[in-house]
């Protein structure tokens, strides 16, 4: 089993604050991750740092068995670690075709070409208009993206993920904010991406988590609490303990007992 | 040699204090709004024309106007806060500039309009003239006024910020404004009360200026840039960085008009520009 | 999906075709630019003067409106062609054109150099940047007299005529011909330009660079060449001015070159490449119409003009106009 990406001793301080502490995860190659944890055990930190976005004080991160930790974020990209981003991070003033088309030239390297019009390049136009196709982008695609609904904001940022090719995807809650009919749809659409590649998610909703993850891993203030099947964590004292103690509220919570009850 | 040295120090020290004044409001409403003010220099200038205005005109005594130029300024600059300024705190740093920089055009063409385009002269009392001659160097008895007056004003401000009330809001504020809120701040009154006083300074400043480089409707655009120097190179929020990226200006310009006149501002330009390129964030800013 | 009409997909293909094609207006337009040869013959080198601000309002389009770079320091570019032009005619070199390429080569040079420190900053550090340099450049030509003239112009430029047969006339018929093939030519670059994949790698920046970070754009690369293009451009722009006008001016790299000129561009509107020739038109024709008002006065009438823009249209009047072509042709359909 080859690890697609991996973390060694990871950590991070925001002043006094530890947001992430020693954290050490190895993710295989086609694997389905699930990142959960309570509200400020630093998921989103852990993907800042893994994409370039932040430095660590301390630790390496691995791709594909090559050492990035220093490598700047437009290069981890070249090399196929993507993310998309739990707040929306869109071009609203482009056109999602404008938009994806854009990534897919970035990818090909002719994003620099400023003679030829877009439309010239068909290739990468075709490339993005099938992406944009397979995520049920295809109908609003010529639209301007600010005045896309919510939920296909959503889709378009896995689009622009998409359009990168990566190997390593890392998705900040893409369904956050999405209502529940429609995020189930949304991870359909994450489980049908093609079986090389390796996603890593953030997700809050229980039942979505134990349904798509092949493994999941338990982040508690900084630092890994757990890791295992959905099984080994939906039997786990001390993860029930935790979410019943953070955030009894969810109803989602229920569920994690539970395992695959719900579908 | 060393007596000029010393009275070059004494002189940029002065007009650093001067530039101290004009700059520290606009530092701290950067750093509380992110709001790029580029009028700010022309509430200096209007601050200016109040004194001259009141001593030459209405007659009063130049120590009175100083408190008027700050109030007026103060007054003058919480309206427009409220009525066009306040619509842009959410807007691109572009409107903010292009709406600031139509406010600079429009006072310098009124003052242009109002007093003409000739250097308007004041009178200051005369305890207020000469220069103590202190071992061959020469110390103007107005400069030192001028550092006493900001001196004071700089430990009122950092004392304020430190103990007051108001002071803890404005500086929370600025560390972090969405946790401020959180707490029940009302951080758009701090923000208007820390725009009027930041103003009002940079007022007096402009009416302690007068005597010393003059007051022409170029005033505005000139000290602008000089303010705009300080603040960058100060870092946004901090008074400290304020007052000491004043002096240096301030002592570097009069350094540089003394001794190559023939460069003029030329370096101070070109050293403004180095720091922003190593240090973006200035000599003292966190950001 | 059962029993959903199916919608036929949209083509992209014919969409972005559409986008790139030169549409009726802009062919009106560009052939009613030849009209001021035969309508006022008496106005032509204000007519030049248009060409000229157009152009280099152009420049600033680029970084300012296509890649979201606030910028109150062309001018520096601008100062730089006019001189490099002016020199070089002053010095016995009059062929026009190869001194244009010259006077921009220069400007796009020293763009370059410039580049690498405006992509560092941002927000306040960046405008002060920008300020700086054109700050810097007024007092170093000030000083530099004896190659600048200083405050009193460079004088006795001579330039041969354009391809050895338009002789540059009084009455400036070849200064415009030659200005406003100078800009048709620029334009056609730049329209280009911006409906190339390079063109919407700029779009990416200013929307949103966390994003660009994201698909793995070289970002900062892309602001350097577009930056330095667009620093050539307004190099060209300077040169031609100083060609038809055989003078360069101080003020022709100073702080209040490059705030008109952003001006003019936020007046007829950002990111479209023909608010930039608006801007130009409006603010220029005013000036000249209202010649008699004093010029400090009139900067009391454009810095209204400018806050009332920015509070009630914020794409200028070309995106105003084009929302009212809108209107008017939804309701007619």
């Amino acid at each position: 089993m080859t690890i697609a990406l991996s973390t060694d001793g990871l950590a991070k301080s925001f002043g006094s604050l530890a947001v992430t502490r020693q954290v050490s995860i190895n993710v295989p190659q086609g694997g389905r991750f699930a990142l959960i944890g309570p509200n400020g055990a630093g998921k989103t930190t852990l993907i800042n740092l893994m994409t370039g976005l932040l430095k660590p004080d301390g630790g390496r991160i691995l791709l594909g068995g090559e050492d990035i930790t220093a490598a700047p974020a437009a290069a981890r990209v070249k090399r196929g670690l993507v993310r998309t981003f739990q707040i929306n991070t869109l071009f609203l003033n482009l056109t999602p075709l404008e938009a994806v088309t854009l990534a897919v030239c970035e990818r090909r390297g002719i994003a620099g070409h400023a003679w030829r019009t877009v439309g010239a390049h068909r290739d990468a136009v075709d490339e993005a208009f099938a992406i944009l196709t397979s995520l049920r982008l295809g109908h609003d695609c010529l639209r301007l993206t600010r005045e896309l609904a919510y939920g296909q904001q959503r889709l378009l940022e896995i689009a622009l993920a998409l359009a990168t090719k990566p190997r390593v995807l890392l998705l900040d809650e893409p369904a956050a904010g999405v209502p529940r009919d429609e995020s189930a749809e949304l991870f359909s659409a994450i489980a049908a991406l093609p079986s090389d590649v390796t996603v890593l998610f953030i997700e809050h909703d229980m039942n979505l988590v134990f349904r798509f993850a092949s493994r999941i891993i338990v982040l508690v203030a900084g630092g890994v609490l757990t890791e295992g099947t959905p099984q080994e964590i939906g039997a786990d004292p001390r993860v029930r303990e935790v979410y019943l103690g953070n955030r009894g509220h969810l109803p989602a919570t229920g569920s994690v007992g539970g395992g695959h009850a719900h579908g | 040699m060393l007596t000029t040295l010393a009275g070059v120090l004494f002189d940029g020290f002065a007009y650093g204090m001067l530039l101290f004044l004009m700059s520290v409001g606009l530092s701290v409403t950067l750093g509380l709004m992110n709001f790029t003010n580029l009028a700010h220099g022309s509430f200096a200038m209007l601050g200016g024309y109040v004194v001259v205005v009141l001593t030459e005109r209405a007659g009063w005594p130049f120590l009175a106007t100083l408190p008027a130029a700050f109030l007026i300024t103060a007054a003058v600059s919480v309206v427009f806060e409220r009525l066009l300024f306040s619509r842009f705190y959410r807007r691109s740093e572009l409107d903010q500039v292009l709406v600031t920089i139509g406010l600079v055009f429009m006072a310098t063409a009124a003052a242009a309009y109002l007093f003409g385009t000739v250097q308007q002269p004041v009178q200051v009392p005369s305890f207020l003239r000469g220069a103590w001659n202190v071992e061959g160097v020469s110390i103007g008895v107005y400069r030192t006024f001028l550092i006493a007056v900001a001196v004071v004003i700089a430990v009122v401000l950092v004392v304020g910020l430190e103990t007051t009330r108001l002071g803890q809001q404005i500086r929370a504020a600025v560390d972090n404004q969405r946790m401020a809120r959180g707490l029940g701040i009302d951080v758009d009154k701090a923000f208007a009360l820390t725009f009027a006083v930041g103003s009002g300074l940079a007022g007096l400043g402009g009416g302690l200026a007068v005597e010393w480089v003059g007051l022409d409707p170029a005033f505005g655009l000139h000290f602008l840039v000089y303010v705009l120097i300080v603040v960058s190179m100060g870092g946004l929020g901090s008074i400290g960085g304020s007052f000491a990226a004043a002096v240096l200006i301030g002592v570097g310009d009069m350094a540089c008009k003394y001794y190559v006149p023939e460069l003029g501002a030329f370096l101070i330009y070109a050293l403004m520009v180095l720091l922003l390129f190593l240090r973006p964030q200035g000599l003292f800013g966190r950001r | 999906m059962t029993g959903a009409v199916v919608r036929p997909l949209p083509d992209p293909h014919a969409f972005l075709a559409r986008r790139a094609r030169w549409s009726a207006p802009e062919i009106l337009f560009w052939l009613s630019t030849l009209l001021p040869f035969w309508l006022f013959p008496d106005y032509l080198s204000l007519a030049s003067q248009i060409a000229v601000w157009a152009l280099f309002a152009i420049s600033v389009d680029l970084i300012l409106g296509y890649a979201g770079i606030v910028t109150l320091g062309h001018a520096v570019f601008f100062g730089i062609g006019a001189y490099t032009a002016g020199l070089l005619g002053k010095h016995g070199w009059g062929e026009p054109l190869s001194g244009l390429l010259i006077a921009a080569t220069a400007a796009a040079a020293v763009g370059f150099l410039i580049s690498f420190f405006v992509v560092r900053a941002r927000h306040l550090a960046l405008l002060m940047i920008t300020i700086g340099i054109v700050f810097m450049a007024r007092e170093a030509a000030n000083a530099l007299h004896w190659i600048t003239g200083g405050s009193d112009g460079l004088q006795g430029i001579r330039i041969d005529p354009v391809l050895g047969r338009f002789e540059f006339d009084l009455w400036g018929t070849t200064a415009y011909g030659y200005a406003l093939a100078v800009l048709f030519v620029a334009f056609v670059f730049c329209r280009r330009l911006v409906n190339s994949p390079f063109g919407l790698a700029l779009q990416g920046i200013r929307e949103n660079p966390t994003r660009m970070l994201a698909i793995g754009s070289p970002m900062r690369w892309r602001l350097q060449q577009v930056f330095t293009f667009s620093a050539g451009l307004a190099g060209l722009a300077g040169a031609v001015l100083a060609q038809t006008t055989e003078t360069v001016s101080l003020e022709s790299l100073g702080f209040q070159r490059s705030a008109d000129v952003v001006i003019m561009l936020i007046l007829g509107g950002t990111g479209r490449l023909y608010g930039g020739i608006l801007g130009a038109v409006i603010f220029l024709v005013a000036r000249d119409q209202l010649s008699d008002v004093n010029p400090r006065y009139w900067y009391f009438w454009i810095g209204m003009l400018l806050i009332g823009v920015v509070l009630f249209m914020r794409d200028g009047l070309l995106g105003g106009l084009s929302r009212l072509w809108d209107r008017v042709r939804g309701r007619g359909a």
